[in-house]
């Protein structure tokens, strides 16, 4: 059995007297690419916001990376790695510029960014854009590069937020493939996304309706369950029950 | 049945930039027609110039029997047009908002209020709520109703689901569909492939060029080529595995599953087999029906990624 890097026993977070998580529980292990759905509104955000470390339970058991939610946000924050589809880099700052900076970020010395630039460089095959601003990047290349960098302190886990979304369908699979071999090294992606056929990509998915988990399983077997043949389907179903 | 956009040998360029290149099209009556590409392929800057916002270097464009260049101002009063970034006032409340178009076309919200019905009663109850307090679904009802309040004869809508959840995204699409009654019609503009089937009419752009123009049953099965879908617990190794055969001629991953077409349209001899010797030995092939993703893919390898 693979390691759990992320577990998650009855985790409630409450504002007031709004309940955003309402005992969740889920692991995610070491390598898998799991996907966390759910509608506007449905708890997503506050969940991963306790899971990376920007905000502490309620009540209930968070661990990531090893590290307590409560307790160690610190550690975890060192120990996972985030991209978002927007902002990610910074645009009036090199290709060599950006990495350095979020080598510097995590925490990186000196020889350990040289060497790992050179690294990325080179399996991206980024070499001939080394020196060029971001804002001259065409879109698809900086969300490889976003990734890259999310990843350069090799974190246990890297977050996704809507990866693919707006690129074309040949560079979202060049994309997907970067993130398959990511995860055969063993880093664990966590991704959120609305688009349904994004989910299909991902080993194990969660939905979320209202702070509950209330479906999780791999896609297949949730198509099967719900005897339907697109996640978007099963989606539906469960957010909207009684509907269609 | 009339046309209502027609279009001819449209380019744009910024600077060096070519936004968009000898694009032609045409939109009929109460059509819901689907411009389907990446960010950046051209589709915001087609649909300024559809508005009459912005000028074409070259080529023509007629809307609902008018020249955009010369009869803008009546042009605008026929067209509702929603752009992809959120533009309504955000310091004002939602019905102020509403009312504030409504004034501006000369009429009232009582007077269209049909038309909008289906959407804005989702966001009524929170009338007096500022419009920059809204969520991203509700953002969207009230900035297509506001599109809609002067009940124009065209509507155009640039990314309307981008950011949206399943749920809403389909209740969008779904009014979308009944605005045919009322004779309106609809141009949108979506990155997701997966939106395709929900249009009469679709054409796809990449990189400021038109790959196809036609319904999306027509445009997906454009795709000849016989397409498998091959899976395995280790799908990663599995891409890498068909690659390396001398048979495989494209070979991407689609969801769980992995889409491969291979020489003469058949599976290789003892695929099984090698596939083992490759480290795969879970693999399940079966036969599969192409959509407008493996269309899409098919014709942008035979552009542009052919270097890639």
């Amino acid at each position: 059995m693979k390691e759990k890097v992320i577990e998650v026993e009855n985790l409630v977070k409450r504002f007031g007297h709004f309940t955003a998580n309402d005992r969740l529980s889920f692991d995610v292990y070491e390598g898998e690419i799991f996907g966390f759905l759910g509608a506007n509104g449905a708890g997503k955000t506050t969940a991963i916001r306790i899971l990376s470390g920007l905000s502490s339970p309620t009540s209930g058991k968070v661990k990531v990376a090893g590290f307590d939610a409560g307790t160690q946000a610190e550690m975890i924050k060192r120990n996972i790695g985030y991209m978002c589809q927007k902002f990610s880099l910074y645009e009036d700052l090199t290709v060599r510029e950006n990495i350095a900076l979020y080598g510097g970020i995590y925490g990186l010395s000196r020889s350990e960014i040289t060497e790992r630039t050179a690294q990325l460089l080179d399996r991206l095959r980024f070499r001939e854009y080394e020196n060029k601003l971001i804002s001259d990047l065409p879109l698809g290349l900086k969300q490889k590069l976003s990734f890259a960098v999310a990843v350069l302190h090799e974190p246990r886990i890297v977050f996704l937020d809507e990866p693919t979304g707006g690129v074309d369908p040949i560079t979202r699979r060049q994309f997907w493939e970067m993130i398959y071999e990511t995860a055969e090294r063993g880093i664990t992606i966590f991704v959120t996304t609305h688009y349904m056929d994004e989910a299909e990509y991902c080993d194990r998915i969660s939905i979320m309706n209202d702070g509950r988990i209330v479906a999780l399983d791999t896609p297949s077997n949730l198509k099967k369950q719900y005897n339907v043949s697109s996640v978007e389907e099963v989606f539906i179903k469960i957010a909207r029950p009684g509907v269609g | 049945m009339s046309v209502v956009v027609q279009a001819s040998g449209l380019s744009k360029k910024f600077g060096q930039t070519a936004a968009l290149e000898d694009i032609s099209f045409s939109v009929n009556e109460s059509e819901i027609f689907g411009f389907i590409g990446p960010d950046g392929a051209g589709k915001t800057t087609l649909f300024r110039i559809i508005t009459t916002l912005l000028l074409p270097d070259s080529g023509e464009i007629k809307v609902l029997g008018l020249d955009g260049t010369r009869n803008f101002k009546e042009l605008r009063m026929e067209i509702g047009y929603m752009p992809g970034r959120f533009s309504l006032y955000q310091d004002l409340s939602v019905e102020e908002n509403l009312e504030f178009y409504a004034t501006v076309f000369g009429t009232t919200i009582e007077e269209n209020y049909y038309l909008i019905k289906d959407i804005y009663s989702h966001i009524e109850p929170f009338k007096k709520r500022l419009a920059g307090k809204l969520s991203g679904g509700m953002k969207q009802k009230l900035a297509l109703s506001c599109a809609l309040i002067h009940k124009p004869k065209l509507l155009v809508l640039d990314e309307p689901t981008t950011g949206v959840d399943a749920v809403s995204r389909s209740e969008f699409w779904d009014m979308l569909s009944r605005l045919r009654e009322y004779n309106i019609t609809v141009i949108v503009s979506t990155p997701y492939m997966d939106e395709a089937m929900r249009c009469d009419r679709i054409a796809l752009i990449q990189n400021g060029k038109l790959l196809a123009v036609d319904t999306p049953t027509v445009v997906k099965n454009e795709f000849r080529r016989k397409l498998f879908s091959i899976r395995s617990a280790e799908k990663h190794k599995l891409i890498i595995a068909l690659r390396s055969l001398d048979e495989t001629i494209s070979s991407f991953p689609f969801g769980e599953s992995v889409h491969v077409t291979f020489k003469n349209d058949r599976l290789p001899d003892n695929l099984d087999l090698s596939l083992r010797e490759r480290g795969i030995s879970d693999a399940s092939i079966t036969e599969t029906e192409s959509g407008i993703e493996d269309r899409f893919l098919e014709l942008i390898q035979t552009t542009e990624h052919q270097t890639a």
